[in-house]
């Protein structure tokens, strides 16, 4: 049948309010539009991504204003500096304490690899206790690689499949 | 402060006389820049006590130690600085150990309570025991680290050993691992040269762990 509708954009006056979209589409994009950052700050590192945070760089422009001091409101630890041995299974567990879904952003040489300090006191990359999803060169990186970072992290999260069934089962 | 501490900085020859009528051991040592006197090991509580209230010397700057080898016999040597905020002047006590294998020092935080954690750094990493310390914990490495790592038999990238934490251990499987050394330890360059070549990097790029170094020819 041959409507005489000529418009291909979405027209709320014949198709009413309604968006058809899947589920898991919709709930990333939620996600990834307002990531709550826990931020690890170990090292020099952590100045950047202070700076990151304020107005030059503006991390609030993704969503991500909402720095967190407690892993209970946090879904991305960004560990920004060097992971001492001594430090390691604090970070651990405040990695535990975050909720799912959870991502992990290693930022800088040190928490990547443990950087310059190829040493008896620093662990050598933080993937070695938690599951990392973006890691970031720099010694330390700028504060706009961390907002690259961040929007590669928010690319992964919307590519992420099965998020609606792994609510639904959870 | 004492009310007795002197205007200006005693010469050496003058604390030398001082301490030497105290202690008579006492002896100078080579220096390059400050006054340093050597002395036996028990004595440097009261040589301490003798400069902060008679030299005017106030403050207890750092306390620190020196491995000299594995081998070396006295093979540990404790030294104090001493620094004046009347006179500005600097000294240096340096005690030899006399064990060596189980170095210990009197403790001096009865004299300055800051004496607290330079001692229980040199513990930490050096394996000194100070005497009559009020608190001696390790201060950098965790309570149950089984080195001494600024020792010289122990080796910069450091010897396997389980994660402070044994929950955590089991959980992700790690352990404190030797670093990878990749061509010795990293260190800057100085001079005229651009950032990227000055940046800290192994000198020796020729060996890593998986290479091992080529024997001298
Ligand atoms: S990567 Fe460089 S800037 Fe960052 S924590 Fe390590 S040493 Fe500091």
């Amino acid at each position: 049948m041959v409507t005489p509708n000529t418009e291909l954009a979405y027209n709320t006056k014949i198709e009413g309010d309604i968006v058809v979209t899947r589920a898991d589409a919709v709930i990333n994009w939620l996600r990834s539009n307002s990531v709550w950052p826990m931020p690890m700050g170990l090292a020099c590192c952590a100045i950047e991504l202070m700076a990151g945070a304020s107005s030059r760089f503006d991390i609030a422009r993704f969503g991500s204003e909402v720095f967190r001091f407690s892993p209970r409101q946090a879904d991305c630890m960004i560990v920004a500096g060097t992971v001492t041995y001594k430090m390691a299974p604090h970070l651990r567990r405040i990695y535990d304490q975050m909720a799912e879904p959870k991502w992990v952003i290693a930022m800088g040489a040190c928490a990547s690899s443990g950087g310059m300090y190829r040493s008896y006191a620093t662990l050598q990359g933080v993937d070695k206790i938690v599951p990392v999803d973006v890691y970031i060169s720099g010694c330390p990186p700028r504060p706009e690689a961390l907002l690259d970072a961040l929007i590669k992290l928010q690319e992964k999260m919307t590519r992420t499949g099965g998020t609606t069934k792994r609510l639904l089962t959870a | 402060m004492s009310a007795s501490a002197p205007a200006a900085a005693a010469s050496e020859t003058d604390l030398l006389a001082l301490l030497q009528g105290a202690f008579p051991a006492a002896a100078t040592r080579p220096t390059g820049d400050h006054p340093a006197f050597k002395l036996p090991v028990a004595d440097v509580p009261a040589a301490l006590k003798l400069l902060r209230d008679q030299q005017g010397f106030d403050f207890l700057t750092d306390v620190t130690a020196v491995d000299w080898d594995v081998e070396a016999s006295p093979r540990f040597s404790v030294v104090w600085h001493l620094h004046s905020t009347t006179h500005h002047g600097y000294v240096r006590i340096v005690a030899d150990c006399l064990s060596d294998t189980e170095p210990s020092a009197p403790s001096v935080v009865g004299l300055w309570a800051g004496a607290n954690w330079h001692e229980r750094e040199t513990f930490d990493l050096m394996g000194i025991r100070f005497t009559d310390h009020p608190d001696l914990r390790r201060i950098l490495m965790w309570d149950g680290y089984p080195f001494h790592p600024l020792r010289k038999d122990f080796p910069l990238a450091g010897i396997e050993t389980p994660l402070p934490d044994v929950e955590v251990s089991e959980i992700t499987g790690a352990t404190v691992k030797p670093a990878p050394m990749m061509g010795g330890p990293f260190v800057a360059s100085t001079g005229e040269m651009n950032l990227t070549e000055a940046e800290p990097r192994a000198k020796d790029e020729s060996w890593n762990e998986r290479s091992e170094k080529p024997a001298a020819l």
